[in-house]
């Protein structure tokens, strides 16, 4: 069969014209742009002078930028890896039932994930109210004094970290279910003809078939609570903002707060950095594990 | 198995699973509690002790948000720049989706290492040039504004992409032999045979767009032009402190996805393991 080579090609292009101005426009530009920017002195809007890597040089000794690092750092550890662990016990205890009686509980554990960070925000602001929230009757039950819980420093990170595991586990559970469906039953039939109690069929057969998609878990995990903000941004209205920093708050009160796009351009930078770097190590390790099966 | 291990097997089975359900219902508590709370009258509300039903039932604080507020306008906003996204994310994932899999021409390599790198790009980390290039444009406070930096989701291009390179080639062979022309191959035949794939990714860029806060939030200052998700939160005036008023509009907020995904649960979990690029 003849390809008509240059038809084709043409078809190509017109199919594909509108997604490359697209992605011209409000990927590779802003890229760029970004990278351009950190080396100036700028406001956020307008000309600025060019300053080299002051915007860089300046970050190890600035104390915001320190709180935003380590707040970034101790959010992540705080979510991932226990976001995961969480999500694999509810899958695991899904997948035991079956029916209608799956999907309503598969349901309950999986709609916090589809509700906007606002709602989320509003009645997990309501629970844990400190007055009236339904948690306080909870604390005042086991007898843990009442505290007002997004006011107080020691309290604000790990609060944010429960309520971000709560709202998005669902999205992990649900990869976890895809992946447990995908290993054929017989393996487990064979097991349980040679009499395996559960934990060591898990040990030994769920856990290492489920590998794959724990890793998955965890690299989307650990991607995208670097760039957590809305979460941490709503929970500390009327707070006290400046001890909650994270990375992209940083970024949003140096650029749309102090006016300096520059600056905040460079801490931009620096959180695309680590996120490259975390992607391509992880791809790395990925096809590092995949070569030795 | 003797039949008493057996039964005792079952017991505890049947015990797990009432654990699992209890757990669920659990999960689930703050989201009944945050609607219960929006329909109880003010005073019920901040009673000291717990009660699970209202009293007295009322739709007053619903009646207020509606009529009081602009969530009608917000609404409204959130609808055309959740539904403008999700459209335009689509169709041209899908187009660019089928060039790349079934066409050949000069820049195909290029464009698709172009699509993987925007995958591990962190959007938030653009808001800057997002906002000076909105700016620069005339778009804040636009729909247009809301919509254009919201674009990047090159997952539904490479779920696109896989389902076209599955279609068998005969297919194409034969529409090629009967000289059909390459947007005729596009709508008659890959088309149609992927529509369920094409609903659910349509419902979960649907769902992600209506959620989305960070850009819309910072792409708009003025209130007449705020998403539903952004404007119950920044607008305080309107609510007070009525605790009862804020949930109902909360609710609002999330009653259109919540009410997408109840719908359409299986196509939402599909979508979303097909994302991750699990075969499920």
């Amino acid at each position: 069969m003849i390809r008509n080579v240059r038809r084709e090609a043409l078809v190509a292009y017109v199919l594909i014209a509108p997604f490359v101005a697209v992605y011209g426009l409000i990927f590779v530009y802003p890229t760029i742009d970004m990278f351009v920017l950190s080396f100036q002195d700028a406001p956020l809007i307008g000309p600025g002078e060019w300053v080299g890597v002051e915007n860089y040089t300046r970050l190890p000794g600035d104390r915001r930028f320190d709180t935003a690092v380590w707040n970034t750092a101790y959010f992540v550890l705080l979510t991932v890896v226990p976001g995961m662990l969480v999500a694999l016990g509810i899958a695991l205890s899904i997948s035991r039932l079956s029916g209608r009686l799956q999907s309503l509980v598969m349901a309950l554990f999986f709609l916090p994930y589809i509700l906007p960070v606002s709602v989320v925000y509003r009645i997990w602001d309501w629970t844990l109210n400190f007055q009236f929230g339904i948690a306080m009757h909870v604390f005042d039950m086991i007898g843990l004094d009442r505290v007002p819980i997004f006011k107080i420093t020691t309290w604000f990170i790990p609060a944010v970290a429960f309520v971000t595991i709560w709202w998005t586990c669902g999205f992990s559970v649900l990869l976890f279910l895809a992946g447990m469906r995908a290993i054929p039953g017989e393996i487990y039939e064979a097991a349980a003809l040679d009499n395996t109690s559960r934990w060591r069929m898990f040990r030994h057969i769920t856990w290492p078939l489920l590998w794959p998609v724990t890793a998955l878990v965890l690299t989307i995990q650990l991607i995208l609570q670097l760039k957590i903000f809305d979460q941490v941004y709503l929970f500390s209205q009327g707070g006290r903002p400046n001890d909650n920093l994270v990375m992209v708050y940083y970024i949003f009160q140096r650029a749309f707060m102090n006016d300096q796009g520059g600056r905040a351009a460079a801490i931009a930078v620096v959180l695309f950095v680590m996120v490259i770097a975390i992607s391509v190590l992880n791809f790395q390790l990925m096809r590092f594990s995949d070569r030795r099966e | 198995m003797s039949p008493a291990t057996a039964k005792r097997a079952n017991l505890a089975g049947g015990a797990i699973t009432l654990l699992t359900v209890i757990c669920a219902v659990i999960w689930a508590f703050p989201i009944y509690w945050g609607i219960v709370s929006s329909l109880k009258p003010e005073d019920e509300v901040v009673r000291p002790y717990i009660e699970l039903w209202p009293d007295t039932l009322t739709f007053e604080h619903y009646w207020f948000a509606l009529t009081q507020t602009q969530i009608g306008t917000w609404y409204v906003n959130s609808i055309a720049t959740a539904v403008g996204t999700t459209l335009l994310t689509v169709v041209t994932s899908m187009f660019a989706g089928y060039a790349i899999s079934q066409l050949r021409f000069p820049g195909r390599t290029v464009l698709w290492w172009l699509i993987l790198a925007s995958f591990m790009v962190p959007t938030q980390v653009l808001i800057i040039n997002h906002f000076v290039l909105m700016a620069n444009m005339g778009l804040l406070n636009t729909w247009a504004g809301i919509i254009l930096p919201q674009l990047i989701h090159p997952v539904i291009i490479i779920v696109y992409k896989q389902f076209f390179d599955q279609v068998p080639k005969d297919f194409r062979e034969a529409a090629v032999m009967d000289n059909a022309g390459e947007l005729a191959i596009l709508f008659r035949i890959y088309m149609p045979m992927n529509w369920g794939v094409t609903t659910a990714l349509s419902i979960v860029t649907f769902i992600w767009s209506w959620n989305a806060f960070l850009w819309p939030f910072l792409a708009v200052t003025k209130t007449e032009m705020m998403t539903i998700t952004v404007g119950i939160t920044q607008v305080w005036d309107s609510f007070g402190v009525y605790y009862a008023r804020q949930l109902s509009a909360a609710v609002l907020a999330g009653l259109p996805v919540a009410l997408a995904y109840l719908l359409f649960q299986r196509r939402v979990t599909q979508a979303i393991t097909l994302s991750a690029g699990i075969k499920g």
